[in-house]
């Protein structure tokens, strides 16, 4: 059992000022990054919450031919708010910003990041873009119609608020390299002493990934959206055609960082997953390296496929062939990671609680997301299927179905953590299988129309559509009532949950050494660590550290 | 514990003792946080230095033949500036180091000089296009010929960029000076001087590249 009367960093706190009595002030100017953490959690969610019920609105509009709710200019305006809430605000600040933030000093054994208050700071960078972005909405004539590429030349001449969803997207940017140069030298600096860095759980070594692609492809985008802005306010032609400038150069620049970007956004989520499986499992992962190497691999070769997304903006044939070789290689890496859980996963003694359902889910969907990646980059394949509802499938079965799934999962597995409660098992077991099944009614319609041609960020479309684009409908109405029904569990749970003590799923890792929820700087002793981070004995992890972390003595 | 100054130590099974790194205090953390910032900007600059090779192998002649009406001298006074700048800059980390504090503010106040002297500079060759009636979207600029219609608007954001790099050091030299008066910095603690020399290089860094790619690519050969 947890001691009730030890402190949690719920307690106190330092904040930029030192001590601050007011209790809003001690949250949103606090430099603990586990409160932070939870700052990032509340936002994002909401942001969450937002952009899904303005998909169920685009849902609701496509759900029979012709115009049911919304214009066609309304209709645009909606997908780009989905599209940029969804990717700058929501998916890729995702796993790295709360749950990198509140774990990685836990997971390493170390107090805080490295710069605490530069993590403070990204907090409210990402706040000022989201703010500036939500703005643009209220003001002249409303939200970007370009979708959330913002795809040069047409985001230079249209007359919606484009530079307030670029400055945005740019300032949220700046935020994420914040994030990514702050986790990096954290994992280079703050680690344990005896953690080397095969000692590392699965988890940090996807944040240390990630990081890198935060820190070496975000100021690409960067400066491309100023070019864009500059553009748009003096005229300098570089998107321009009529002043020679090459729109094709915009999309070649955008992708150079938004491709990493989506392993950006992939990576932490495997990390999740090798963290819960042999939770689950009770036994180590299987090939504990490969998968460690196999991220940085995933990282690496993400920065050499962009092209792929321009096959039928006009490339020349070899540069073509050379893409679409490149990001084959791709599928090298990931298959090893899903090969190692399934061998992991094979003859344990699995316990099905709801992080591992999860999982279980994501490694079907994700497979389907991964293989259709693949169906879409065969060259002559792609010219059918390039912008239409097989790749919005695909990158739903990817993103979704991977990504804020495996986010979903992260929010079961360390619920205990971060409240010292638990959730109640049966019912979020049961919004897991609502989710499941309705993200599956949504999207996988969609890859059969998509296959026989229906466009997307299309506004209406032929009668023969209109099935796929109902049950999608039906499907999309399940997923959210289900997201509500499991926000409303864990909610449940924070109100009404039983404690549940340090270390609820017997997990081998350093932060369910600590007490639940962690005190302020996490280690009153800092251990020393030369263990291997996944090691069961009988079912029951084989090192524990708990009162070496208290009381600073071997027993 | 973390407000300690003596180091932290834990002990492992044998009995060995490991330091613990304490995340306040952590000087070559700061350092490596500064490299990554730097690789950002490297980035930054790479991407725009990756657009102008594409546009300068479209627009080959074009550019060759606007670039022939920037001042090369001026240009190149301003290289040799900022390259005498940097000198200044590195030496005031050495007078840190040593602890010579009134030398190190005088090698900073004669850096922040020159980086005025450079932007000074800068400010009349932007002028002098400007008063041709040279600048982004003038008409003067879209009836000239495509290429030289791209090579001004990436000078004028490119130096500009630099520019707003070189105002952005000399905000945060004006910022050390007033530590060293605070005796905040001292030849213990430097990692900020350290870091300031190291952007104030990667500034001088973009320039070596920026000049030969705008003023020299004429030289002796076109008119």
């Amino acid at each position: 059992m947890s001691d009730l009367h030890e402190k949690t960093f719920y307690d106190e706190t330092h904040t930029v000022f030192g001590h601050h009595k007011s209790k809003l002030f001690q949250w949103i100017f606090s430099i603990d990054h586990k409160r932070i953490a939870i700052l990032y959690l509340i936002v994002m969610m909401s942001f969450f919450i937002v952009a899904i019920l303005v998909a169920l609105s685009m849902r609701i509009e496509l759900f029979s031919v012709g115009k049911q709710i919304m214009e066609a200019d309304t209709y645009n305006q909606a997908f780009t708010l989905h599209g940029t809430i969804m990717i700058f605000l929501f998916v890729v600040p995702g796993i790295p910003a709360v749950f990198g933030n509140f774990l990685l000093p836990l997971l390493i054994g170390a107090r805080d990041v490295s710069f605490p208050r530069l993590n403070l700071l990204s907090w409210w960078l990402y706040m000022f873009g989201a703010i500036l972005a939500i703005t643009s909405l209220f003001i002249g004539q409303g939200f970007a119609d370009t979708g959330w590429t913002f795809y040069a030349p047409y985001s230079v001449k249209t007359g919606t608020n484009v530079i307030f969803a670029l400055s945005a997207a740019y300032i949220l940017g700046l935020a994420s390299i914040l994030t990514g140069i702050n986790f990096v030298v954290t994992i280079h600096r703050l680690r344990a002493p005896g953690m080397g860095f095969f000692k590392m759980p699965l988890f940090v070594w996807g944040l240390y990934s990630t990081a890198w692609i935060q820190i070496l492809a975000t100021p690409v985008i960067g400066i491309t959206l100023i070019l864009v802005i500059i553009e748009r306010t003096l005229g300098i032609g570089i998107f321009d055609p009529s002043k020679g400038g090459d729109p094709l150069l915009y999309q070649h620049l955008f992708w150079i960082y938004s491709h990493p970007a989506v392993y950006l956004m992939i990576l932490p989520a495997f990390g999740v997953v090798s963290e819960i499986l042999p939770t689950f499992c009770r036994r180590t992962i299987f090939g504990y390296r490969s998968i460690a190497i196999s991220s940085a691999l995933i990282a690496i070769i993400g920065y050499l496929v962009w092209g792929h997304h321009l096959f039928t903006s006009g490339m020349s044939e070899w540069t073509k062939i050379i893409f679409a070789f490149l990001t084959f290689f791709v599928t090298i890496p990931t298959a090893i990671k899903f090969f190692d859980w399934i061998a992991t996963m094979y003859g344990a003694s699995i316990v099905f609680a709801t992080p591992m359902l999860w999982v279980s889910g994501t490694i079907i969907t994700f497979a389907i997301g991964g293989l259709t990646g693949i169906t879409l980059v065969t060259l002559g394949v792609d010219i059918h299927l390039h912008g239409t509802y097989f790749v919005v499938a695909h990158f739903h079965y990817t993103i979704f179905g991977g990504v804020v799934f495996m986010l979903f999962a992260a929010m079961h597995y360390w619920f205990p953590k971060f409240t010292g409660k638990m959730y109640d098992e049966r019912k979020a077991k049961r919004a897991f299988y609502g989710i499941f099944v309705g993200f599956n009614l949504l999207w996988f319609p969609m890859f059969l129309a998509g296959a026989f041609g229906m466009p997307r960020r299309y506004y209406d479309y032929l009668p023969e559509f209109e099935i796929y684009h109902r049950v999608a409908g039906i499907g999309a109405i399940i997923t959210i009532v289900s997201i509500f029904y499991m926000l409303y569990v864990l909610y449940k749970g924070l109100k009404e949950g039983k404690s549940c003590g340090n270390n609820p799923w017997d997990s081998t890792t350093l932060e369910w050494q600590v007490s639940s929820p962690p005190p302020l700087e996490n280690f009153k002793h800092i251990p020393y660590v030369d263990f291997n981070p996944y090691e069961y004995e009988k079912g029951k992890p084989k090192n524990d550290l708990t009162n070496y972390i208290k009381r600073g003595k071997y027993e | 514990m973390n407000d300690s100054q003596t180091p932290e130590f834990v002990y492992d099974k044998e009995g060995k003792k490991h330091e613990v790194v304490d995340f306040n205090n952590d000087n070559t953390g700061s350092k490596l946080g500064f490299w990554l910032f730097l690789f950002t900007e490297l980035m930054l600059f790479g991407a725009m230095f990756l657009v102008f090779c594409f546009y300068f192998f479209r627009h080959g002649s074009d550019f060759v033949h606007a670039s022939g009406s920037l001042n090369l001298i001026l240009g190149g006074t301003n290289t040799l500036i900022l390259l005498i700048s940097t000198y200044f800059m590195g030496i005031s980390l050495l007078h840190v180091k040593e602890n010579k504090i009134e030398k190190a503010k005088k090698t900073i106040y004669i850096t922040i000089f020159l980086s005025i002297v450079f932007l000074v500079i800068k400010y009349f060759e932007w002028m002098a296009e400007i008063n041709h009636g040279i600048y982004p979207d003038s008409e003067v600029l879209n009836a000239l010929s495509k290429g030289e219609i791209l090579f001004f608007g990436l000078y004028f954001t490119m130096t500009g960029f630099h520019g707003l790099h070189i105002i952005v050091g000399i905000i945060v030299m004006i910022w050390v000076i007033k530590l060293l008066n605070q005796q905040k910095i001292s030849s213990e603690k430097y990692v900020l001087v350290e870091n300031l020399a190291l952007y104030w290089d990667i500034v001088h860094l973009v320039w070596v590249f920026l000049f030969p790619l705008f003023y020299m690519i004429s030289f002796g050969g076109v008119s």
